[in-house]
């Protein structure tokens, strides 16, 4: 049973991975942009934790944890870019 | 096998909610409104599959934090990046798709916005000074 759900799993993910990716390169303007790869990684977490179910291994939550981290901080680097001009003020 | 079918309900149900946001994020009409699908949608499932994956260690005899690490941080997260995106939008003047309220819709206290600024020509948009 769990098999099955991780097939649907792996599919679902795979489908918004894309529609993420059409965002990314078709949005009208840059905070499309922001949010279309702000839901990439997301959606790269949740690849991440599905191969790690199916694996049986726990070690790719460690590579969960660091592109969560490093997702967050991108995302409010970018957007303070984008208001402020410079990242550090 | 109970916990199988919890295990299986959380996947299907966390990947449905991912698809649902992405789906959000590429059909709707407006940044505002595309905003709502990460925000919400995707934050949700990955609750669902992370708990899902929490149980899954749990009953394979090997818990680890790891996932309630990561479900907090981004329940944590999600909505300081959307504040922060939208925040970056309202600078860019991004196009909203919905008119912004009218001046006297918004009239909870009349005789303040009799004398506004905006109370003599009703036809006129609010701009970014009349709300601050």
């Amino acid at each position: 049973m769990i098999a099955a759900a991780l097939l649907f799993g792996f599919g679902a993910v795979s489908v918004s991975l894309l529609l993420c990716l059409y965002r990314v390169i078709a949005g009208p303007d840059l905070p499309d942009r922001i949010v279309a790869l702000d839901t990439l990684y997301i959606n790269g977490i949740a690849l991440l934790v599905l191969v790690g179910i199916s694996f049986n291994d726990s070690v790719y939550f460690e590579s969960a944890v660091l592109i969560a981290m490093m997702g967050f901080v991108s995302t409010v680097a970018w957007c303070k870019h984008v208001i402020r001009g410079t990242i550090i003020d | 096998m109970i916990i199988e079918i919890v295990i299986a309900l959380g996947i299907v149900a966390g990947t449905s909610l991912v698809l649902i946001g992405s789906l959000g994020l590429m059909r709707f009409d407006d940044l505002y409104c595309r905003l709502h699908g990460p925000t919400a949608s995707t934050t949700l499932g990955m609750g669902s599959l992370l708990i899902a994956s929490t149980l899954h260690f749990i009953s394979a005899g090997d818990p680890s934090l790891h996932e309630l690490v990561v479900t907090g941080f981004l329940f944590l997260t999600a909505p300081a990046s959307a504040h922060m995106v939208a925040k970056a939008a309202l600078h860019l003047r991004v196009h909203s798709v919905t008119r912004p309220p009218r001046p006297e819709a918004q009239d909870a206290f009349p005789e303040t916005a009799a004398r506004g600024p905006s109370s003599s020509d009703p036809d006129r948009l609010p701009t970014l000074r009349d709300d601050c």
